[in-house]
């Protein structure tokens, strides 16, 4: 018999491998796939996992590596402020969408102004449009003990609904010939959010992005803040005991992430996506959920898990290119990384005993 | 240190990244690129986009190579798909969903000497052709069958956007419903998606519950076709594909897109380095839309009146938007023996005069 047995202390030095271990495991069964499937494993792992970062496109691929995992990391990173403290915000997408409309809508309202002010507006306006998405799970939740989960996940279809009735209706771009879909804000200079650094990928949404990782890994680890969320995290009543409301983290939580991801979907609609359009979400909300877990819910693990993500998702892309393997090959492959790294995280905190056999 | 690498080396290809990437030589066969919006198991539109790239693997053998990438979301994502197949070396790109529309203009502006084709679009560059069909043309044929088919009156339409094709759809296949039915009803639901057989399958029900026992979608799913057969005494026609599989009831007709002869004459373009940009919006007469086999379950006499329309209209004797027609409002559109132009079809947001209900905005 094999048992598992608690540790006292997270393992340090697994906590460093078991991510090495899993993404070795995820190249075998994900091989053995690509080999049922008839293609070379050798050249489909290669292409996945080398090929973004040094193969003969990868001037390319590499800006697209942050361009992809910019709007990942910023909502992880909100998210990993309330699943830190036990509470949980499953409608990022929601509020991604929100903010991208609110912040556009904003922007649009001046249209076509050159205002230098209009961006940094927008901006703000699609944090506060995520802010207040995300306020109507975490007031309720507050002042009649809803379910947050529930209620910010059922909040992404109405989000959803909104964006179509958007861009079909009352963002629609009338110059657009009737089509669906607003003005191109990428293309008009006051909105634009284009590369900063020709070649970079970087524009404003990674560049607070990284921001958001070093105030988040401030706030989580020297603010009193950071503190509250991890005691309540650990344990309620102790938390209750050191003075902490429950009420406010709450909206405090709720309000971060929404505003992040609200963020995110603005510049997102800036600058890779350029309008607001019915199929605008690609579900980032959901993905940076993975992506915060991933990253053990610390900044700078979201930050690689972030970046291990988008290499996926890109390096995926070249395979289906290259090699003709099927998408839904590659979101099997996806799968599988997160699989193994969620069961080989059991090592961090368990260890393998094998069991005695005891005298009855 | 991870993130210092990849900025230091970014900055490094800074200006070399917009233009001088290393595009692999044309040496061999002609590459073409297929961008799909769906699975190319979809059963639909992305299906037929895919029966067409291996129509064209056929015909030119060896002389043409074709690499696709399937389910590309439209927004970000496309133009990044786009990019890639530049790079992997394609001189010809089908971008086939309405939604890449501005990010196959932005990578065209970039890569003047690759050809890009994009499909239901109205955005055109030098090297950015757009193509469509006239799926209107078909929808007349099976709105005459579905008008003599019915036998509550009530014609239902599962709409998928509010844009202007789907509008041309719905206002052709009422217009001839009615010749031969002036009885006629049309109920309109929209179910705002190209492909999500719940939500299809849940207009349907709703409209057979409503009493419609004639359903046309434009929408990609069999869903519908599913429900219908499960209701028994409902009609459907197959879209985008034959959907062959509901033959002979519920699915007793079809429209079908067939990219083919566009796909093959565009490669051929390429190839004799006679290509030029260009809108090309064919229909039943180019081949492009096919009315899939009609079966038993209609009287031989309809069946003989919808391929005389079919056949009306492919040889162009007849245009299915030919006055007189009114708009709802009942303000006069066409007169009598005016025929609409491409140009107020490709912007069409209004229904015709007897269609009940709004067209959301």
């Amino acid at each position: 018999m094999i048992r598992l047995e608690k540790r006292a202390q997270p393992s340090r030095g697994w906590t460093i491998a078991t991510p090495i271990i899993a993404v070795v495991a995820t190249m075998i069964a994900g091989g053995l796939m690509f080999a049922a499937l008839g293609k070379d494993p050798v050249e489909a792992i290669r292409t996945i996992f080398w090929d973004p970062l040094f193969g003969p496109f990868a001037s390319y691929a590499r800006p697209q590596l942050l361009v992809k995992a910019g709007p990942l990391i910023l909502i992880a990173i909100g998210l990993s402020f309330g699943f830190k403290a036990g509470i949980w915000n499953i409608g990022a997408e929601g509020q991604y969408i929100m903010g991208a409309l609110t912040g556009a809508a904003t922007a649009l309202a001046f249209y076509p102004a050159e205002w230098w002010i209009i961006f940094p507006l927008a901006i703000l306006a699609g944090a506060v449009g995520g802010f207040l998405w995300a306020m109507i799970p975490a007031v309720l939740k507050v002042r009649f003990g809803t379910n947050e989960i529930l209620v910010s996940l059922m909040l992404v279809y109405v989000a959803q609904s909104l964006l179509a009735a958007a861009a079909l209706g009352w963002l629609r771009n009338p110059e657009g010939m009737g089509f669906p879909g607003s003005r191109n804000l990428a293309q008009w200079a006051a909105t634009a959010n284009p590369e900063l650094i020709a070649g970079t990928g970087m524009h404003w949404g990674v560049v607070m992005a990284f921001l958001s990782v070093i105030v988040a890994y401030v706030i989580l680890s020297r603010h009193m803040l950071g503190f509250s969320i991890r005691v309540t995290g650990q344990s309620p009543r102790a938390a209750a005991f050191a003075g902490v409301n429950p009420g406010r983290l709450v909206i405090v939580c709720m309000g971060v992430s929404g505003a992040l991801a609200g963020m995110a979907g603005l510049f997102e609609v800036t600058g890779p996506a350029g309008q607001i359009s019915i199929d605008f979400n690609v579900g980032y909300g959901f993905t940076a959920i993975i992506v915060a877990f991933l990253g053990r819910l610390h900044p700078v693990g979201i930050l690689l898990a972030g970046l291990l993500m988008a290499l996926t998702y890109i390096g995926g892309e070249m395979a289906q290119l290259s090699l003709g393997l099927p998408a839904a090959a590659i979101q099997l492959f996806q799968g599988m990384l997160l699989f193994f790294l969620l069961a080989v995280d059991v090592l961090t905190n368990y260890r393998i005993r094998a069991a005695r056999r005891e005298v009855a | 240190m991870k993130r210092r690498t990849l900025l230091a080396s970014g900055a490094g290809a800074a200006l070399a990244a917009s233009l001088g990437l290393p595009l692999r030589a044309q040496d061999g066969p002609l590459k073409v690129g297929f961008i799909y919006v769906g699975p190319v198991g979809d059963g639909g539109w992305t299906f037929q986009h895919d029966q067409a790239r291996q129509a064209v693997e056929a015909h030119f053998g060896d002389a043409v190579e074709t690499i696709y990438q399937e389910s590309v979301p439209e927004g970000a994502d496309a133009e990044r798909a786009i990019t890639q197949m530049v790079l992997q070396g394609c001189k010809l790109i089908f971008t086939t969903s309405f939604g890449y529309m501005d990010a196959t203009v932005n990578v065209a502006a970039q890569f003047p000497d690759v050809k890009f084709e994009h499909a239901t679009g109205y955005k055109t560059a030098p090297n950015l052709a757009t193509y469509d069909a006239r799926f209107y043309e078909g929808r007349a044929v099976i709105g005459t069958i579905a008008g003599r088919m019915t036998k509550s009156n009530k014609i239902g339409y599962i709409g998928s956007f509010p844009i202007p094709e789907v509008i041309q759809g719905i206002n052709s296949s009422f217009i001839h419903a009615r010749k031969v039915n002036p009885d006629v009803e049309m109920v309109v639901a929209w179910a705002y998606t190209w492909f999500d057989p719940a939500k299809e399958a849940d207009a349907a029900k709703a409209m057979i519950e409503q009493g419609v026992d004639v359903v046309m979608q434009h929408t990609d799913s069999t869903a519908p076709q599913a429900a219908a057969a499960e209701a028994g005494n409902v009609f459907t026609f197959g879209q985008a594909s034959d959907m062959a599989a509901f033959k002979p009831t519920p699915r007793i007709s079809s429209i079908i897109d067939n990219w083919a002869p566009y796909y093959i004459k565009r490669v051929q373009a390429v190839l004799d380095g006679t290509w030029e940009s260009s809108r090309f919006w064919g229909g039943i007469g180019d081949g492009e839309v096919l009315i899939g086999d009609i079966t038993e379950a209609v009287p031989a006499e309809v069946k003989a009146e919808a391929e005389a329309l079919r056949d009306a209209i492919g040889s162009g004797a007849y245009h299915p938007f030919t006055g007189p027609l009114s708009k709802q409002d009942g303000s006069v559109w066409l007169a009598e023996g005016e025929v609409a132009t491409d140009e107020v079809l490709s912007g069409m947001n209004f229904y015709v005069e007897g269609i009940v209900g709004d067209i959301p905005s």
